[in-house]
């Protein structure tokens, strides 16, 4: 376990890793030693803060816990899973909605990621390039990230609002369209909607950590390479590229953590409708609306579950898909 | 022992009473979380605060979310911890079976006071023999419409939904064919969340076709007048109503209807005086009437809304608390606040009232709408009746977005309310 | 010829960036102008210079106090995951020990449960720790969400470094402390700028534990400040109000960049010299 985790996360962070044969001398222990010193900190707090509620929420997926009275809670096993009783299954994995949830938040993710990791990548491109009003541009860039998710998404349902919405009233100026459309109502375009506003708001982020990664990029390569003058878009995927890739890397895993968790946008743009519920609306209105904090935590441990198992893939295929090297 | 503890609280107190000069008797604060928006805050501060310098005691207002599905996540956390840090808590009328296991029984403070409050809200209130809230202000669903439309084109105000319908179409066509091509027959809320319930329920309801779950728990839902109810409301949309209603909370609906843009509207009392506002492009074009019937046979029903006010068991000034809850609910207290700021009371008498009339004329008008305002089943459903409302507006909303029909959906919303309530017992 | 249309191109790509990121910012703007029943029109441009949304939400809500809050939040926030963040990814980016791969893992793995699923658990511990109704309290409970990607992202920068400048530094006789401040942490501002900022916006953004874990108005951070805006009655939004909240709150977020943007270039400069 310990050594498929090491790996697992030496891949991540693509690291030509420093591995030297582990001699035991006197610095290498005194550098071990300084390193738990430095890493104590930081594991009691995260120990603390994300340990216990963590515990807590695994336990109660295994107890039939109420809201309405937590102390009277009962182990129940795994029937919050799931059960079968009277010739009928019961339990979160027998939920038509929470498949339904699962698969809306997969398709969510993976469309927004990919876009916002295009999209950032040709900003970061653009913002590392030097030019009179970069500064300003940096900062323009970065507004959408910094309104609060709340009113960002309240925003932007009044813009894509069918009749006095900006959104329709421009898209039907240029001619784009014909009628009015019903953006966050329509059961067909409410998860574009969401998507939509999910790129525009987190762009920003992919952006700014791979503009962090191209500035860390030492500027001889690019010399070599203007000299002998291969084109730019080569120079791109054959140094850049292979370059940043262990920064694109980190910055895709927590955009897709996060995608994988969506639940503020959702919640209030498209509000508790089947056709845009993720797990995490799902799991908030068993546990909150629904008060069956047992079966809502049953369902947060198969969100965090799912979530883990799509980052240990993207891990295990994202080293051949990028490896350019 | 007892004498001593008591002589030396006494002494202590003497002493208190001393430093802080003549008159400061004991003083309690009690929190209470009443309005998160503008005008009601105003009200429940001026409120309280004529309680806290009758009493000698302090009040400290609480500000919570105003959505109120974000307000019963908020009290649902400090309840389950058990946090005295608020005393008093305003509640929506479908929560008393959600959060009954919180609150003190009021029923030894309110004594004959109760009588005086309209029956229908005091059961609602009432569980499991407990009186857990008391009745602070009422609403319900009114049907406006445009005055100087309906007298255009020489319509009166609808009786029936079918006449409903046939009006809004009529006027839309009219005024779309003369240049206002954004005008819409009928708008209302659709948008999948509790909303959507009460405007369903109104529905079903003046068809005949019961509450959902009956008083008794029994599930109703599955009958031919529901389903005719909910077929004619999937027929409105794209029809008389836009497709975004599907999305529409109150604020959207009346954006488009204040805007000038929209025949008739679904709204609560709150939409009336801002629909009469200065700022609003139809001030003095807006009439009220209680919402259609189902049918020549059905009858007019309106959700009843409202909020009451509990008393938190974790507080730790209970009496006072519910003293404090005593003199909100009160006659005096509802009376101010229904002249200064329209609220609807809660005490039946307080309707012949004649400065009252005077000041909210609607409210003898409509005094038959408040009355008899339908309750949503949240009695009956006890602590599962957000599940079970989440279940019906799903049922609707997948009918009305043309996803299911209306017989094949309400079966289908028999069979899991069903299986949630484990046949009926809930 | 050539070179004119890639500058042309060029300028038109940027031109579409800034549209399309600051555009919802700017009828955000428009709007806060606006009154009443204005807001159900469309507008390009402000008709009206109604500034008295601005002024009614400092008047009536303790405004300033929910700023000066979220920037005493925010900020803790950051300097604890930078502290954090950079002496544990100096361990896990430049040390080899049993035991590391599981602990990077096991960090990215708190990153993977959701919000809404944590917040009873923090809810009784910061009940537990007393800090209800407290900054404090919200500065701990953020660490849950910016520490993993702080640790993360920093363990990624640390590991690209050259050896040789550590090795040069041991030589002279210095130790991991000193090693990171005086030889990394001069070549990784522009992570440490970016991470920061990143972080500092997260914490700046935060609604749900905001909104859960305080109570009185004065305590309050801007989010829940201003999701908490009402209008005079129950079912009114007020729109103008909101937006010019919302105006007020991104303002620091953005003149935040423009201070510290010049920190990232510095970082190329100080890339160069060590090609």
């Amino acid at each position: 376990m310990a050594t498929a985790t090491t790996e697992l996360a030496d891949r991540a962070l693509g690291a030509a890793s420093i591995a030297a044969p582990a001699q035991k001398s006197h610095l290498t222990r005194s550098r071990v030693r300084a390193a738990w010193l430095f890493l104590a900190p930081m594991l009691i707090l995260l120990a603390m803060v994300a340990g216990w509620p963590l515990f807590r929420t695994i336990w109660f997926s295994f107890t039939d816990a109420n809201l309405s009275d937590l102390s009277s809670a009962k182990f129940i096993g795994f029937e919050n899973y799931l059960a079968y009783n009277d010739g009928e299954w019961y339990g979160v994995l027998a939920d038509g909605e929470w498949w339904n949830a699962v698969w809306n938040t997969l398709k969510f993710s993976v469309v927004s990621v990919t876009i916002e990791t295009i999209l950032g990548l040709i900003v970061a491109l653009v913002l590392n390039a030097s030019f009179p009003g970069r500064s300003l541009v940096r900062a323009a860039v970065l507004i959408p990230w910094a309104i609060p998710t709340i009113v960002s998404a309240k925003m932007w349902s009044w813009m894509m609002h069918d009749q006095f919405g900006i959104l329709n009233h421009m898209l039907l100026g240029v001619g784009l369209i014909s009628a009015p459309l019903a953006w966050t109502a329509s059961p067909d375009l409410a998860m574009t909607a969401v998507i939509m506003v999910d790129v525009w708001k987190t762009t920003p982020f992919m952006a700014l950590l791979i503009l962090a990664a191209l500035q860390m990029l030492p500027t001889d390569c690019y010399e070599a390479a203007r000299v002998d003058g291969i084109h730019p878009v080569r120079v791109f995927f054959k140094v850049t590229l292979p370059l940043i890739r262990p920064a694109l890397m980190v910055a895709v895993i927590f955009r897709l953590l996060d995608a994988l968790r969506i639940f503020d946008l959702i919640y209030v743009l498209t509000s508790n409708s089947k056709d845009t519920m993720s797990m995490s609306v799902y799991a908030r209105q068993q546990l909150v609306d629904f008060q069956s904090v047992g079966y809502g935590s049953a369902a947060s441990t198969l969100l965090f579950l799912t979530v883990g198992l799509c980052v240990v893939l993207y891990i295990t295929f994202g080293r051949v898909r990028f490896d350019g090297r | 022992m007892k004498t001593y503890k008591s002589t030396t609280l006494f002494a202590s107190f003497m002493l208190g009473a001393a430093l802080c000069g003549a008159g400061a008797a004991y003083a309690a604060k009690i929190s209470i979380s009443c309005g998160a928006v503008g005008q009601e805050y105003e009200f429940c501060k001026t409120g309280g605060e004529a309680w806290a310098k009758k009493t000698g005691n302090e009040i400290n207002l609480v500000s919570t979310p105003n959505s109120a599905t974000e307000r019963l996540a908020l009290y649902q956390q400090l309840l389950a911890a058990g946090a005295p840090d608020i005393d008093v808590f305003q509640i929506d009328v479908v929560w008393p079976g959600t959060l009954n296991n919180h609150f003190l029984d009021l029923a030894p403070f309110a004594k004959d006071a109760v009588k005086s409050h309209f029956p229908a809200i005091i059961q609602n209130n009432t569980i499991e023999g407990k009186l857990i809230a008391m009745p602070w202000f009422t609403d319900a669903g009114l049907l406006y419409y445009r005055k100087d439309l309906l007298e255009k084109h020489g319509a009166k105000p609808p009786q029936t939904w079918q006449e409903l319908t046939d009006t809004a179409k009529k006027i839309q066509d009219a005024e779309r064919a003369a240049g206002n091509d954004k005008m819409w027959g009928f708008v209302w809320q659709g948008r999948a969340y509790e909303g959507l319930t009460c405007n369903a329920l109104e529905w079903v309801a003046s068809y005949n076709g019961g509450t959902v779950v009956d008083k008794d728990g029994k599930i109703t839902i599955n009958n031919p007048q529901a389903a005719a109810a909910i077929n004619t409301a999937a027929g409105w949309v794209k029809n008389i109503s836009p497709e975004g209603v599907l999305n529409y909370t109150e604020e959207e609906a009346r954006g488009v209807f204040q805007s000038g843009n929209a025949v008739f509207m679904r709204n609560w009392p709150y939409a009336w005086s801002l629909a009469q506002g200065p700022e609003s492009a139809i001030k003095g074009k807006v009439g009220v009437s209680a919402l259609p019937k189902g049918g020549a046979d059905g009858r007019s029903a309106a959700t009843l809304g409202g909020w009451q006010l509990a008393v938190s068991k974790y507080s730790k000034n209970k009496e006072l608390s519910a003293d404090l809850v005593m003199y909100l609910t009160s006659a005096e207290e509802q009376k101010r606040r229904a002249i200064k700021g329209a609220y609807n009371p809660t005490i039946e008498s307080l309707y012949k009232d004649p400065e009252i009339l005077a000041a909210a004329p609607f409210m003898g008008e409509l005094y038959d709408t408040f009355v008899n305002a339908i309750a949503r089943p949240s009695t009956p459903t006890g602590a599962k009746y957000n599940q079970a409302s989440n279940e019906f507006w799903n049922a609707v909303y997948s009918v009305l977005s043309g996803k299911a029909k209306a017989d094949a959906s309400l079966a289908q919303l028999e069979a899991s309310l069903k299986r949630m309530s484990r046949g009926g017992k809930w | 010829m050539k070179k004119l249309l890639g500058w042309v191109g060029f300028y038109l790509l940027v031109a579409a960036i800034i549209l399309y990121s600051v555009f919802p910012f700017y009828y955000a703007i428009v709007t806060s102008l606006k009154a009443g029943s204005q807001l159900f029109s469309v507008e390009y441009f402000p008709t009206t210079w109604n500034w008295d949304n601005y002024v009614s939400v400092f008047r009536e809500q303790p405004f300033a106090y929910n700023l000066l809050n979220s920037v005493l939040v925010s900020f803790s926030v950051v300097a604890l995951s930078l502290f954090f963040g950079v002496t544990a990814a100096f361990a896990l980016g430049r040390v080899q020990f049993r035991g590391r791969g599981l602990l990077l893992m096991t960090v990215l793995a708190v990153s993977m449960f959701p919000q809404v699923a944590v917040l009873s658990g923090m809810f009784e511990l910061i009940r537990g720790l007393g800090l209800y109704n407290n900054l404090l309290g919200l500065v701990i409970s953020y660490m849950i969400f910016t520490l993993p990607f702080t640790v993360w992202v920093l363990t990624t920068f640390m590991r690209d470094l050259p050896k040789e400048l550590e090795e040069a530094a041991i030589m002279d006789g210095a130790n991991p402390w000193q090693i990171i401040v005086k030889v990394f942490m001069p070549l990784m501002w522009p992570a440490l700028v970016t991470t920061g900022l990143l972080a500092f916006i997260a914490a700046w953004n935060e609604f749900l534990f905001a909104l859960t874990f305080t109570l009185t108005n004065t305590q309050r951070t801007v989010p829940v400040a201003i999701a908490l805006i009402s209008g005079a009655s129950q079912y009114e939004l007020p729109w103008g109000n909101i937006m010019a909240a919302s105006v007020i709150v991104t303002l620091p977020v953005v003149i935040l960049v423009l201070i510290f943007q010049r920190r990232i270039v510095s970082g190329l400069t100080a890339g160069a010299v060590k090609g």
